[in-house]
């Protein structure tokens, strides 16, 4: 509680800025600091009252006296804000303490999953050719014989077909067994010039240790007023010295067949894995095969009634799970289709 | 096809070693698939005589031989096999010898008795799979020299994974002309020289099928000597190129189709009557082949005839009653050329695929047959001696294949290929491959004449206008016939391609031209798939692919409209696999049901692809996007209390994909109004068709209970699935100014009957609020002992704000009140207080 405050100027002002500094100092929180600075320094502080009892003292005194007191308040002032700084450093500490919390816990909430691997490759081979300025089209995979066989140069009885173990339905259709007939697809229905892709399932009536029933291609192709053997060349170049992001990979062209391009070539890449000096996954070779293409044949221009002497134009396709395979180091394909989220998540 | 170093070398010998030469040829375009020794590696065999047997003493199965192998001494060799006779040369392994199988050969007792090495068969050598007693060499083996280095074991086996346009390749002799263009080197075949007829014996022939087979040699050779053998050389080669010997007259016409490709056939001349008749099957006709099949004949097969019916189906297999056998002294020797159309597909489809097949559909050089016929005679009679008649050749000369002449036109080159090589050089080029070339100057016009191209304009040099044809210097080049071997080479870029392949793919430039063509970016608002993906992986699923076939039965569980039969595959891997999906939920239970098996108590998947809708008949064909989910919401963690997931979190993972089409609030999910309209594979009560404005997009619920019992999966499967086609395109944001006066929130909480629908709560307070109403939270709801039963209680906060002013209390009373009166009229609520 704080006392009346005596008006007593016999009050030794020294004494009362001791105590007040005393107090200050003893003061052991905010609130008993504040009843410090109240009894003191309050509008009825003890200081305060000193400077009242002014009036009793002779007119030529007041100044020196008040001056004096001046002081002494001032002295407690400022006594007080350090004690006050103080304090809340100490308050602001103490509260830090408490609020420590353990970083290293886990994180809590809902965790990420993952997109499938074959997904994530062909996206990102979507979004390489999409740079190049290729547009995206999609095709059915129940299909006709015409569209994936019979425009593209593959009549019945070719020995091609053989190659391509066919699902068939009763009525003739068939599960398209790559996704060529995109090309026929768009070039019948948009006119050139054209730069397109078209990624998605294929399907071939085999399942081993290599191969699934079931699996992804992107075919891309381009018709134009000018398209040469060498442009497709700078094109495969570009796409899978990105896809690989190796500035330095070597490439190569060996002759091949595809009924529906002439001429046509099959790339192969340094190997990813040993970098071209032998080794399991590129079979001691120092090569892998990843990829078909080709100058679109005039036969296939003719059965969309597009100009061969006009337009030239050429194409290229690859297989999705084994391009992923190379990028990722899977070495089983089959694992693609079990679908074991211990596989899955590793791809997040 | 598959042959031997060796082999080829004798015909063309490139200075490049095994490697070299195998990798020269896969950057040709013939691949190589495999290059393996013929031999495993062996060491210490040698040529030995057999100079005596004699019985073991102590064992009745084994013999003690005394074996000369060009020692001072013979060798004294115990051996187990029935056949070892005094006499004879065979292979020894001596002491110190190292088998295949790293098997080394030591000194040894055998029941006593001593024996310094080994007389060894055929597959102890790794020159056979199976052997029946020991190997005989030929008389003339000379005794001590090693065996590896007379039989030149030293050799590879070259495989070639040939594509289908190179059937000119099919034969050591069309390798070998390969070899030598790519290495200017010139192929020397083994001299054929026609054999003189000793009698006069022909065999009449019939061409009823002159398209067909417009050409059919044959030639009778009499007397051949049925205990003949094979000689080592030549069964040396067959077996180098993975064919089994088996008698001389079947491993000559194997070993002639193999060195120059041209199928012959011998049939036993005792068991043919009357005249040859090539000619197409007739329907129902039964022919027993040679592999103990019989086989039923269509009306489009060419078959081989003799006045009792088919005898050999032709260019495939033949028969099985006139083939040659262990006692054919007399045979008929056929080389004929059938046109690739009328063999392609046939072979296919009785199930059989041969050599002779392979090639004729492919395509057999038509002037091959004579050269082959007389090569075949002339390995016969060495081997088997008899007595040749004249060669008979039937022949349909209009309907052999002519040689076409094309028009190689030189800007089309650089057209093509991007290289503009020298005149010199595509002639080098093209002469090497055995092409004629002429100068043309105006071969447009020759070009068009065949139906080749459309215009004879040059599509670089767009100033010539059309009709000058022939002025264009673009026409100019050469008129270029290919040899009768090259079926391929059909057209003007036939011939730029083999210009490319001899010049080298890897030798023309990389270059980057600028395209016309513009790039059809998709609608900003048509669905982003790849986005929907992302959300949903954000959100813990993992996308899963399964195939697009699947079990009937499965299929059928999950079906939308089980009215119409799923489309199903004729030739399926299996029954599991044999309708194609109408649904993408069977092959993501399975894949659920999988890793829940594997210890995976939470699961979250996703597939996007097709759907098969509509059967057979009214297929559509709909690119969906389902997801099934089991587990706790969040992964197992501290802090968050377990809890699996419900239909509502599914909901709110849907809402999430279809935000992006900015028609989050056309939304609707429809409960199934009665039985008869529930989804077959979802709970009726926990279960709702999606809606989106007047487009139903798919369906999501729980999975039924009893299908969870049925695939033993627990009760909480959640599932959904959309149609994305149905989607359309999405609506864009537009923007609507912010307003810069407070918002204020007054709380509701009202009692309606449980089985009132929120919807229809929420309707009535957006139809009632007006437009001040900026959003409504739907905070809690409540059934339980503090209110009636059979009621619940909702509570719901309203955020009210208007764009031009400062709300008022009274403003905001007066919605707040509209709403509670328009709630107790309409719907029976009383406000909870």
């Amino acid at each position: 509680m704080t006392q009346r405050p005596d008006a007593d100027p016999t009050l030794d002002l020294a004494d009362l800025e001791s105590a007040a500094l005393a107090a200050v100092n003893a003061a052991a929180d905010l609130a008993a600091l504040d009843d410090v600075r109240v009894r003191y320094l309050g509008k009825s502080g003890l200081l305060t009252a000193q400077l009242k009892s002014l009036g009793a003292l002779p007119k030529a005194e007041r100044p020196a006296a008040g001056q004096r007191i001046n002081d002494a308040k001032r002295m407690v002032q400022d006594a007080l804000d350090a004690r006050r700084a103080g304090l809340e450093e100490q308050r602001l500490a103490a509260q830090l303490r408490d609020e420590r919390i353990d970083v290293t816990l886990p994180g809590r909430g809902q965790t990420p999953g993952a997109l499938h691997p074959v997904t994530r490759a062909m996206a990102r081979i979507e979004r390489l050719f999409a740079n190049a300025g290729f547009s995206i089209a999609e095709g059915p995979e129940v299909e006709d014989d015409y569209h994936n066989f019979e425009a593209l140069n593959i009549p019945a009885h070719h020995p091609a077909r053989a190659m391509h173990d066919t699902f068939y339905f009763p009525d003739g259709r068939l599960l398209r067994t790559h996704t060529s007939p995109v090309q026929i697809r768009v070039m019948e229905t948009q006119p050139p010039p054209l730069r397109i892709i078209a990624p998605g399932r294929v399907y071939r009536c085999d399942s081993d240790l290599t191969h699934t029933p079931m699996f992804h291609q992107v075919e891309g192709f381009l018709v134009d007023r000018e398209a040469t053997f060498a442009d497709l060349k700078g094109v495969l170049y570009d796409f899978l010295r990105n896809f690989f992001e190796q500035d330095d990979l070597k490439l190569r062209f060996r002759p091949s067949y595809f009924p529906f391009t002439e001429p046509s070539a099959e790339v192969d890449v340094q190997c990813v894995k040993c970098g071209g000096r032998g080794c399991r996954v590129c079979k001691q070779s120092g090569w892998l095969e990843v990829l078909g293409c080709g100058m679109i044949h005039p036969e296939v221009f003719g059965q969309v009634g597009i100009d061969s002497e006009q337009w030239l134009g050429y194409a290229f396709g690859m297989g999705v799970e084994r391009l992923a395979m190379l990028r990722y180091g899977v070495d089983d394909l089959r694992l693609y289709f079990d679908n074991d989220l211990r596989f899955l998540s590793q791809f997040a | 096809m598959r042959f031997s170093e060796s082999w080829l070398r004798e015909w063309v010998n490139p200075p490049h070693a095994v490697q070299a030469l195998c990798d020269q040829l896969s950057m040709a375009g013939l691949e190589v698939d495999a290059l393996e020794p013929v031999a495993p590696a062996c060491s210490g065999v040698a040529i030995g005589a057999v100079l005596a047997v004699e019985p073991h003493p102590d064992a009745t199965k084994l013999r003690v031989c005394r074996v000369d192998v060009g020692e001072d001494e013979p060798l004294q060799i115990v051996c187990g096999a029935a056949n070892v006779a005094a006499g004879q040369r065979v292979p020894v392994a001596r002491i110190g010898a190292v088998l295949p199988g790293d098997f080394k050969i030591k000194k040894a007792k055998l029941r006593g008795v001593a024996s310094q090495g080994m007389i060894c068969s055929a597959s102890e050598l790794g020159l056979a799979e199976r052997s029946d007693g020991i190997m005989t060499l030929p008389g003339d083996a000379p005794v001590g020299e090693d065996l590896r280095a007379w039989l030149a074991l030293d050799d590879h086996a070259i495989e070639l994974d040939l594509t289908p346009d190179r059937s000119d390749c099919l034969s050591v002799a069309g390798v070998a002309r390969e070899v030598g263009v790519l290495n200017r080197l010139s192929v020397t075949a083994p001299a054929a020289t026609p054999v003189a007829p000793t009698h006069d014996d022909g065999y009449s022939v019939q061409l009823e099928a002159p398209a067909a087979c417009p050409r059919y040699l044959c030639r009778i050779v009499r007397d051949l000597d049925p205990s003949a053998e094979t000689p080592l050389w030549m069964t040396e080669r067959l077996r180098r190129s993975g064919l089994r010997p088996i008698s001389p007259m079947v491993d000559v016409t194997n070993y002639v189709l193999l060195e120059l490709g041209q199928p012959l056939h011998a049939f036993d001349l005792e068991k043919l009557e009357g005249p040859i008749q090539v000619r197409l099957s007739r329907s129902g006709e039964r022919l027993a082949l040679l592999n103990d099949e019989a086989v039923e004949l269509d009306d489009d097969t060419l078959v081989i005839a003799d006045s009792n019916g088919p005898v050999a189906m032709a260019g495939v297999m033949g028969g099985a009653a006139s083939a040659v056998s262990e006692t054919t002294c007399d045979i008929l020797l056929e080389s004929a050329f059938f046109a690739p159309e009328a063999i392609a597909g046939r072979a296919r489809r009785y199930g059989l695929h041969t050599d002779s097949s392979h090639r004729f559909e492919r395509g057999v050089d038509p002037m091959l047959q004579q050269r082959a016929i007389e090569r075949a005679t002339a390995l016969l009679l060495a081997i088997a001696g008899g007595r040749p008649g004249p060669v008979v050749e039937a022949r349909s000369e209009g309907d052999l294949p002519r040689p076409v002449s094309l028009l190689l036109r030189r800007t089309r080159i650089r057209q093509v290929l991007g290289i503009a090589p020298e005149d010199a050089q595509v002639m080098d080029i093209l002469s090497r491959l055995g092409m004629t070339l002429e100068p043309s100057r105006n071969g447009a016009c020759e070009n068009r004449a065949r139906g080749n191209s459309t215009d004879g304009k040059d599509a670089g040099e767009k100033g010539a206008t059309e009709n000058r044809v022939s002025d264009d210097p673009g026409a100019e080049g050469w008129q270029v016939t290919a040899p009768s071997q090259r079926f391929d080479i059909q057209r003007e870029v036939d011939l730029i391609a083999e210009i490319g392949r001899i010049y080298g793919y890897n030798a023309i430039p990389v270059t980057h031209a600028r395209s016309a063509a513009f790039t059809r970016a998709p609608q900003e608002m048509a669905f982003d798939l790849e986005l929907a993906r992302r959300t949903l992986v954000a959100r813990g699923y993992f996308e899963a692919i399964t195939y697009s076939f699947v079990s009937p039965e499965q299929n059928g569980w999950f079906d939308p409209s089980p009215s119409s039969a799923p489309l199903s595959l004729a030739n399926p891997l299996s029954a599991e696999l044999s309708v194609m999906r109408s649904s993408l939920w069977p092959g993501l239970i399975q894949v659920m049901r999988q890793n829940l098996a594997r210890q995976q108590p939470r699961v979250r998947l996703f597939e996007t692809g097709l759907r098969f809708l509509g059967g057979a008949d009214n297929l559509r064909q709909a690119p969906s996007l389902a997801g099934a989910v089991v587990g706790t919401v969040l992964a197992e963690q501290w802090g968050a209390t377990k809890c699996l997931v419900d239909f509502f979190d599914l909901k709110a993972d849907l809402e999430a994909v279809l935000t992006q089409t900015g028609r989050l609030d056309a939304l609707r999910l429809a409960p199934p109004a009665s039985e008869s309209g529930a989804h077959p594979a979802l709970h009726p009560g926990q279960s709702a068709e999606l809606w989106l404005g007047e487009q139903s997009i798919g369906w999501i619920g729980t999975l039924h209970p009893l299908l969870a019992r049925r695939l033993e999966l627990p009760n909480e499967v959640q599932l959904f699935e959309i149609d994305l086609a149905a989607l359309g395109v999405g609506e864009r944001p537009a923007f609507e100014p912010l307003s810069r006066f407070p918002s204020i929130r007054r709380d509701l909480a009202i009692v309606v009957p449980a089985a009132l629908p929120f919807e229809r709560v929420r309707q009535a307070v957006m139809a009632s609020a007006g437009d001040l109403l900026k959003q409504l939270i739907l905070f809690d709801q409540y059934q339980g002992d503090k209110i009636e039963s059979d009621h619940k209680s909702l509570a719901f906060g309203l955020i009210l704000q208007a764009s031009s002013q400062t709300l008022t209390d009274a403003d905001v009373d007066a919605v707040v009140q509209a709403v509670v009166e328009r709630l107790e009229q309409e719907l029976g609520a009383k406000l909870r207080t």
